[in-house]
């Protein structure tokens, strides 16, 4: 592109002091790679984009569903089931056609992580689960590669910046040195799960763009050893302090074999329960009767149950309104089947061997998709 | 003493939007208690940061510390 339109299509921040031609042209020669092009990816890729970062990777093997658009404004409703990153690839090439966007259409693997996170200076995470995250950090921290980190549930988001030091003297904290280990399956919620509003990612997605920006050109104050957090329904932020842990540098593989060999997705899954049921299971035990069904999701969260005879008791309320049944086999479920596990966890301590005590897998989600093929 | 607390994220389910204890020493000690009110807490992911900064290690509380109990995201 010519000089004069280049500087045409940048000249509202290149005019910022701090900025300058001096900030474009780091920016013009940054290579950041975006992991995930979802919620927190999509507003990611676009400001970075549109700003003129000069190389860009999108590692993303999903295809655009419908219930992502409502958060995922970069696509439309002809994307869907096309793949993510070549879709994103293109609409932010029409976008800014004076950038290159590389589209990786794989999942991020340790078989391909370190290679490809070799061609770029920073990584950014937006992905949607614990086994990617902790992989992304531990790749950082081998590669010395600062780590740009949002996340989101329900509300609230998080912010970051990992494995960055802004003076030689600082230390570079790391996701592990927040939460050394992955929690398990049951110990948290996933987005699917837990539900989120469209402009909360769009909110936190911006603000790792920016943190990109700050750490390509120097300016401001990044969010490096702090964590910030933002709570959309109260407005309210918070800025915490982080510090480095001493165990931390014992969780990560300490070289390239070992990471090799890490297994993480082991290291976030809950195995596979005994005390699951599959839905076909489930509709021969309500058939057969004496069986109490418990739907343990909060008041209020949809879909609405009808199909079979049900009681609501919230997982938060559960162990103190148990005098409530009396069948000798009970099926707890929840939106996915993660709550109902723990729920089956905490009405085993108290009915011990006396019941038969089951989890729906998959939870009602998976039972109305499979009911809807019948 | 009074300890406020600020609980974030699915914890909020468990133990609502804050809480304040009083006489309670250090971060230790507020965990045995917070896991003793909320038995719920003890199966959940969280870490606890005192005065806006985490604590990696047992924390002596103090007048009108403010603590928050921080669970880890997934979501993107």
């Amino acid at each position: 592109m010519d000089k004069k339109k280049l500087y045409e299509r940048y000249q509202r921040q290149i005019i910022l002091p701090e900025f300058g031609e001096e900030g474009q042209q780091k920016l013009l020669q940054a290579k950041v790679l975006v992991i995930g092009a979802g919620g927190l990816g999509c507003p990611v890729l676009q400001y970075l984009a549109a700003a003129g970062i000069g190389t860009i990777g999108i590692v993303d093997d999903d295809e655009v569903a419908l219930n992502n658009l409502h958060r995922q404004v970069l696509y439309s409703v002809n994307d869907i089931g096309l793949s993510k990153s070549e879709r994103a690839a293109q609409i932010l090439g029409q976008l800014n056609p004076g950038i290159q966007i590389i589209p990786y259409s794989e999942r991020l693997t340790v078989q391909n992580a370190l290679i490809l996170f070799e061609e770029f200076d920073i990584i950014i995470d937006g992905t949607d689960n614990f086994s990617t995250r902790y992989m992304i950090n531990d790749a950082c921290v081998l590669m010395n590669k600062p780590l740009v980190y949002g996340a989101i549930s329900r509300f609230e988001g998080q912010v970051s910046v990992f494995n960055f030091k802004r003076n030689e003297n600082d230390e570079a904290v790391n996701y592990r040195d927040l939460f050394p280990n992955p929690p398990k399956e049951d110990e948290v919620l996933n987005c699917e799960e837990a539900g989120v509003l469209g402009p909360l990612a769009g909110i936190i997605g911006a603000m790792m763009a920016n943190e990109t920006i700050k750490l390509i050109t120097g300016i401001g104050e990044p969010l490096s050893n702090q964590l910030l957090t933002y709570n959309s329904l109260k407005n309210q932020f918070y800025q915490f302090a982080l510090s480095a842990r001493k165990e931390t540098s014992s969780l990560i593989p300490e070289n390239e074999v070992a990471f090799l060999q890490t297994d993480y997705e082991w290291l976030c899954s809950s195995e596979r329960k005994e005390s699951e049921i599959d839905p076909d299971v489930f509709t021969g035990l309500i058939a057969k009767g004496n069986v109490d069904v418990i739907d343990v999701r909060e008041p209020g969260e949809m879909p609405a149950v009808d199909d079979f005879s049900n009681f609501k008791i919230p997982l938060t309320k559960l162990s103190e309104n148990t005098s409530l049944i009396k069948s000798e086999t009970i099926v707890a479920f929840c939106q996915s089947g993660q709550r109902s596990l723990q729920a089956v966890k905490i009405l085993s301590s108290i009915f011990g061997e006396d019941k038969k005590i089951y989890s729906l897998r998959g939870g009602i989600v998976e039972w109305k998709k499979l009911k809807q093929t019948i | 003493m009074t300890v406020n607390i600020i609980i974030f994220g699915r914890l909020t389910d468990i133990a609502g939007n804050s809480l304040a204890l009083e006489n309670i020493a250090d971060t230790n000690s507020l965990v045995k208690e917070l896991h003793i009110l909320y038995p719920a807490l003890a199966d959940a992911k969280y870490v606890i940061a005192v005065d806006k900064k985490v604590a990696n290690e047992n924390t002596t509380l103090t007048e009108n510390s403010i603590v928050a109990l921080l669970p880890p995201f997934s979501g993107g």
